[in-house]
């Protein structure tokens, strides 16, 4: 009997690659000033869900992500199309958009029959990190044999495979995103595509909210989208090392959350754990914390030192 | 069904569905009033997100004002009690948001963003907490996500309606110092008003108006009441004082109609309903508004289309060239300045004449006058006359020498 490999570990590791698919794309909405995307996209995830469980009429994976990746798209378009037909700030523009989306969910979401399964706002939001597990990890021995494998929560391999996807764009596309990044006006004289570039950027983010919330909610999601790159920031001034940083930081959120969540409660006297897609948050804005305060690069370049 | 839902609505928009649906219409207008009014000056300041940071800010408070409430021994879910610990919090988080967009080299955004995400995943983990007490099981804070107004206490309805109405009263009375403030910060400086402390009332309106809304709207969807309505007003106006009336007005509608359309029917929840409302109110705008509308835009751009396709054609008649552009052709044909086979009217041959002329006006009055105050105002467009004095044409027509006839209907066949 171990009960790490069959209650802890797959959450553990579902929720660490979470964290890192969220803060690959992360590192460049924040220098760019989009880090709000990451919100607005993780509100306009639950119509998605909604509206293609109305039209399947089933709570299955591949018909909720894909649903939910379309309201992303329409929701990155809309917010573009209320920006410039009728000249409004971008902040502005995206909170009226996904404001509207999530109010629009809720309210299909209460009008439909949709009582008798298991879909509903908290579920979008917290997640459902520690059900994920997995009942033939009976042993070490079990993550060589095939048979106990096949068992794993499937959002598992589906994350692995959706953080590998990711740490693979973000390898390629290195090179005009840090250019364009820093300097959208000097990638664009070289010819590189930076409008293309910039979208996407938000869609490979709507697809790392879209894989995560399902196994983890809404709330690490924003959480990893702004708390691990901005706490990277502070600590560094070369985006290769901000990079690296905010993976730690992520992976480090992700298992001392889901450790403090299960077991804090514990060591305090409690007897039941707390959510762990909470805790993850609270450690990330812990890091991020710290990392304000002491961080060696928190001060702007050129910045008057006050007090 | 049909006329039962329009009955209902009737006797709710009119406050004869029951006394706690009437107290809470009428609150959720008076706050939508103050929301929409207070968050012009934000949308203003173009701080607009920041409220979003405010309202999800409020969870931690609520959560642990429910357990210093149990643990004195109290009922934990008075909202009065409740709502002052969301007010702290909030504050707290408004302050960090501050702190870290002040202090540190991150942009405001992702300030906005970390306090967001890190004091609502803590509130989560707090909420958690509570449903392992005892008392904490029938708590139902979670209501305060999205807001609830089924089974509302009357004192709770109280709550909102006069914390609506205090809310409304601080916009009137401190509309002046908010407008100055929000539109020229520097300029209010000079004039002797006390920027920061303005900057403080608008924060502290906006934390009202959240924590008044979180049992109506929910904290997620409260950001809605604050942006929508300024963002709609902006269509209608270009005065900030007249986008706070209008925001005002539009927010109350918005606030009013709504609670009244969730009480005529089941299953509509307030405040998803309330920020539809809102929604709606704003894609109107968007496409019909006068001057900043999509509809006048699109108006206004066919009419110049128009313009200068008459104007060429008109060139191209006086000049004997043919013409090929299918619009071209139907604009002149529709106005009867061309028969249908291609040979100017008389009306026509007249307009071609006087374009013809004005075009050669224009040629010597931007070769005599090399100063862009007028040579810049020729667009192709602009008839000469606009522009010059009578005199002064006269002086130019000196210059071309006596009109010369252009092709009529007989000559140009």
């Amino acid at each position: 009997m171990d009960g790490f490999l069959q209650l802890d570990l797959p959450p553990i590791l579902i929720g660490t690659l979470a964290a890192i698919a969220c803060a690959l794309p992360g590192n460049f909405l924040v220098l760019r000033r989009q880090a709000l995307i990451g919100d607005a996209i993780s509100h306009v995830v639950l119509p998605g869900i909604v509206v293609a469980f109305l039209v399947t009429g089933v709570v299955a994976t591949w018909p909720m992500m894909l649903g939910a990746a379309g309201a992303a798209v329409v929701a990155v378009v809309l917010i573009e199309a209320v920006r410039r037909l009728g000249r409004i700030e971008p902040g502005a523009a995206m909170g009226v958009v996904f404001t509207a989306m999530f109010a629009a969910g809720v309210l299909v979401l209460e009008q439909s029959d949709t009582s008798s399964v298991h879909i509903d706002v908290e579920h979008a939001l917290y997640g459902n990190l520690e059900s994920l597990i997995w009942l033939s990890g009976e042993g070490w021995g079990s993550l060589l044999d095939p048979a106990a494998l096949a068992d794993l929560p499937p959002e598992l391999p589906r994350m692995a495979a959706v953080a590998a996807l990711i740490a693979l764009l973000t390898a390629l596309f290195w090179r005009p995103l840090k250019l364009s990044t820093f300097d959208e006006g000097f990638a664009a004289t070289l010819g590189m595509p930076v409008r293309a570039i910039s979208f996407g950027l938000v869609v490979t983010a709507a697809v790392a909210a879209v894989a995560a919330f399902d196994a983890v909610g809404s709330i690490i999601v924003i959480a990893m989208f702004i708390c691990p790159p901005a706490a990277a920031r502070l600590m560094t001034n070369r985006l290769e090392r901000q990079v690296a940083w905010s993976v730690a930081f992520a992976t480090l959120s992700a298992v001392l959350g889901y450790v403090l969540a299960g077991w804090g409660p514990l060591w305090l006297g409690g007897e039941n754990a707390v959510s762990a897609a909470g805790m993850i948050a609270t450690v990330s804005g812990a890091i991020l914390g710290l990392a304000c305060l002491a961080g060696p690069h928190r001060s702007r370049v050129g910045a008057v030192r006050e007090g | 069904m049909e006329s039962g839902f329009s009955q209902a609505l009737l006797a709710a928009l009119t406050l004869q569905a029951g006394y706690n649906s009437a107290l809470v219409a009428i609150g959720a207008g008076l706050l939508g009033a103050a929301a929409g009014a207070g968050g012009t000056f934000l949308f203003l300041r173009k701080r607009a997100l920041v409220s979003d940071a405010v309202a999800h800010a409020t969870l931690p408070g609520i959560g642990i004002a429910f357990i210093v409430m149990v643990m004195m021994g109290g009922d934990g879910r008075s909202l009065p009690g409740l709502l002052i610990g969301s007010a702290l919090s909030a504050t707290l988080g408004l302050l960090l948001v501050e702190w870290i967009a002040r202090r540190t080299r991150l942009p405001e955004d992702a300030a906005i963003g970390a306090v967001l995400s890190v004091f609502f995943g803590f509130g989560i983990v707090l909420l958690t907490v509570i449903q392992t007490m005892s008392s904490g099981r029938q708590a139902g804070l979670e209501s305060f996500l999205l807001g609830s107004t089924a089974g509302m206490l009357y004192s709770d309805a109280i709550t909102i309606a006069v914390g609506g109405a205090l809310s409304v009263g601080l916009v009137v009375l401190l509309r002046r110092p908010m407008t100055m403030v929000s539109f020229d910060p520097e300029w209010a400086a000079a004039s002797g008003v006390n920027v920061r402390g303005v900057d403080l009332a608008i924060m502290g309106l906006v934390m009202a108006v959240t924590v008044i809304g979180l049992k109506i709207v929910g904290l997620i969807l409260i950001v809605a009441l604050l942006i929508i309505p300024p963002v709609t007003a902006r269509f209608w106006t270009e005065r900030t004082e007249r986008v706070v009336w209008i925001a005002g007005a539009l927010g109350g509608l918005a606030g009013y109609l709504g609670a009244a359309l969730s009480a005529s029917a089941p299953d509509l929840p307030t405040g998803p309903i309330i920020v539809l409302v809102s929604f709606t109110l704003f894609v109107a705008s968007l496409l019909l508004a006068p001057v900043r509308g999509v509809a006048a835009a699109l108006w206004r751009h066919r009419r110049f289309q128009l313009d200068v396709h008459r104007r060429q054609g008109l060139l191209a008649l006086a000049r004997g060239e043919p013409i090929f552009d299918r619009l071209t052709l139907k604009v002149l044909l529709r106005e009867g300045l061309l028969r249908p086979d291609r040979v100017a009217t008389p009306d026509g041959a007249a307009r071609a004449a006087k374009v013809l002329r004005d075009e050669k006006r224009w040629d010597v009055a931007r070769a005599v006058y090399r100063d862009e105050t007028i040579s810049g105002r020729y667009d192709g467009l602009t008839s000469i006359e606009a522009v010059l004095t009578r005199d002064e044409i006269a002086d130019l027509d000196r210059r071309l020498g006596p009109p010369v006839p252009v092709a009529s209907s007989e000559g140009a066949a």
